[in-house]
């Protein structure tokens, strides 16, 4: 089959690899339809992720048509349905499972020593994200194995079409949980740093939630505005202004009740510990740009909530836990646990209440992948997001 | 002379010094036999072998070797246990410095009972024990081990259960006279507050070559302590998911050209 490969840093290829076969008896394999690039695909394009090999197939983000069932999962499943993937592998017999902290599985990763090593626990494993996380091929492929496959998918009724379900694999119900677990209520004024796809799916769900007033901060134009038309969110281009102000003109002086860090470790900014991230991940002494967490800190409201969907990976620096104490916020954070949301937010998608697709620009073929990937990550022709067709 | 023989007797049963390592060598008045029994009959066993071969290939090593181990073996004395104060005759297994412990406890979310009747089919431990090739059972409390070992290809022991508390624990230990003498628990518990059921693991092994093949293999105990948590990440895998997660096999390495 065709697939996308990692060959190296900024090296993608579409190559020739074997098809995916049953391993296990809980295993299904599909016939991918769509999938997509997430914007954490590009901490792998960019080798910002250990593990990678060269040749290791990407993509978490993906949906298809059942071509084979495990004994143990046609219990679930059958040959020919349409199902969508939560990105993270889940066993749902664990402790974690069954408290629905899917994330978070004990038995979903073969490589779990490797995690341990570095973060003294193992969480789940996921597609195409690493040996780090399991070494599972991913889906931006023609086909795709899917371990636990009786409890790992959501079937997608007829009515709707692909690019409506495929987002529920992944950013749909990260941007959900994201709001979810800062505990909107209503008349809440939600901050959203990172007008990305997640960021836009926070925006709607912070709503959805109760939010009186979302404001959503970015410096690309496509993407704020996508997030005051797409999203009704008020916005602030951070290279224009300075945010503090802003926020605090924007909520009367006291600072927005709950904040949303939908960018992760690769921030980007001009202010001087922007530079001075820049400078110590350049010399290796850390592994990720703490600058929007730091801004997010000066911005909340004093007993604010933090909430963290964007992706770090290893250190910060200078991260001001002082001024995080003396404010008394409190944080909440992690992968998505896909599972838990899918359901929920389809039957939003199948009421008309959203359409995911709306954060697509860009369509390609599978074959272009390559070119997709630097599109998607140098923010090209007002690139978004991109689904690929196999 | 009888109360010397008490005495003996005695100081058989002292209390296992702890790490016999460093400890000089006390005389135990059997004629210096510093060699364990069972120890003595393997090296008999291994070292007839290697005589054998020896006279048949022609390689003075087996045969020095192998002369070696026999006269180990029919006097029960060691020097080189001599000269580096070692007396396993006067150590009890499992309690000493000698040979390999490991220890390790998991939380699995499935009931004792099912844990239990896993275990206690000890058929079904290769599947999770990396190291165990086969377990086959004789009879109730019996059973046949087959391990692979490092050094060489398998390695095979009697064992036999030794206590059994259902739902609680298991203990068996190998049968005297085998060529690896070792000893294992399991128990399980249900936590005080919670689901599921604690497991906790002990085992022992004490290799065969004798104390000082242990000694060298003891720089590779947190190893088998490591083995122990990835064969009980395994168990836990096969209870909680009902199989092992796979990942793609060695996809990267796979690519056609």
């Amino acid at each position: 089959m065709r697939a996308v490969c990692w060959q190296g840093k900024r090296q993608i290829e579409v190559r020739n690899v074997p098809d995916p076969e049953i391993l296990n008896p809980r295993d299904a394999v599909i016939r991918v339809t769509r999938t997509a690039i997430c914007g954490s695909d590009l901490h792998l394009y960019q080798g910002r992720i250990p593990t990678m090999r060269r040749g290791d197939v990407l993509g978490h983000e993906f949906m298809g048509e059942v071509i084979e069932v495990g004994a143990e999962a046609k219990h679930a499943l059958s040959v020919g349905e349409r199902i969508v993937v939560p990105f993270n592998i889940a066993c749902g017999g664990c402790f974690f499972c069954e408290h629905e902290l899917f994330s978070l599985c004990d038995n979903s990763n073969p490589n779990a020593d490797m995690v341990e090593a570095l973060y003294g626990d193992c969480p789940s494993g996921l597609f195409g994200y690493s040996h780090l996380f399991g070494g599972y091929a991913g889906g931006q492929a023609e086909y795709v194995r899917i371990p636990f496959a009786d409890v790992g998918h959501l079937k997608v009724p007829d009515e709707l079409d692909d690019e409506q379900a495929l987002f529920l694999s992944d950013i749909f119900p990260t941007g959900f949980m994201a709001a979810e677990q800062a505990g909107i209520s209503p008349g809440d004024t939600v901050a959203v740093w990172g007008c990305g796809p997640v960021g836009q799916f926070v925006i709607w769900s912070a709503y959805k939630l109760g939010a009186a007033k979302v404001i959503a901060i970015d410096r690309i134009g496509e993407r704020l505005q996508m997030a005051r038309e797409r999203g009704g969110a008020e916005t602030i281009n951070y290279e224009a202004t300075s945010v503090y102000d802003e926020l605090r003109e924007k909520t009367a002086g006291r600072g927005p009740d709950v904040c949303i860090d939908a960018v992760g470790g690769e921030a980007h900014g001009h202010s001087v510990d922007a530079w001075y991230d820049y400078a110590k991940e350049k010399l290796m002494l850390e592994t990720d740009r703490a600058h929007v967490l730091r801004q997010i800190l000066h911005c909340c409201r004093k007993g604010g909530r933090v909430s963290i969907p964007g992706v770090y990976g290893g250190f910060i620096d200078k991260f001001p836990l002082g001024m995080a104490f003396g404010k008394g916020l409190q944080f909440t954070m992690g992968q998505t646990h896909t599972h838990r949301y899918m359901k929920r937010l389809l039957q939003f998608v199948v009421d008309h209440e959203v359409d995911p697709s709306f954060v697509i620009t860009h369509r390609l073929p599978l074959e272009e992948a390559p070119e997709a990937y630097r599109l998607f990550n140098d923010k090209k022709d007002d690139c978004i997001k991109v689904v690929l067709e196999p | 002379m009888e109360e010397q023989a008490k005495k003996i007797a005695a100081s058989g049963k002292n209390p296992p010094s702890r790490g016999s390592f460093g400890r000089r060598h006390q005389p135990t008045g059997s004629q210096g036999q510093n060699v364990a029994q069972i120890e003595q009959w393997s090296s008999l066993a291994l070292g007839g072998l290697l005589a054998f071969r020896g006279l048949r290939k022609g390689s003075l090593l087996s045969l020095a070797v192998g002369a070696g181990l026999l006269y180990r073996g029919t006097t029960g004395s060691c020097p080189l246990y001599e000269r580096f104060g070692i007396d396993t005759r006067r150590e009890s297994f499992g309690t000493g410095g000698r040979g390999h412990h490991a220890s390790k406890s998991i939380h699995i979310n499935r009931p004792p009972e099912q844990l239990y009747a896993f275990w206690r089919n000890l058929e079904n431990l290769p599947r999770v024990m990396s190291h165990i090739e086969s377990v086959t059972s004789l009879d109730d409390k019996r059973s046949l081990w087959v391990a692979r070992v490092p050094f060489a290809d398998t390695i095979e022991w009697e064992a036999e259960v030794t206590t059994e508390r259902p739902n609680e624990l298991i203990a068996w230990r190998s049968r005297p006279g085998s060529e690896l003498d070792c000893e294992g628990a399991v128990r399980f518990r249900s936590p005080a507050f919670g689901e599921g059921t604690e497991v906790f693991v002990s085992m022992s092994y004490l290799p065969p070559g004798g104390t000082i093949a242990a000694k060298v293999l003891k720089m590779f105990r947190s190893g088998l302590q490591q083995q122990l948590q990835e064969d009980l990440r395994g168990f836990k895998q096969l209870m909680e998911a009902g199989e092992r997660p796979r990942s793609d096999p060695e996809q990267s390495m796979q690519v056609l050209q």
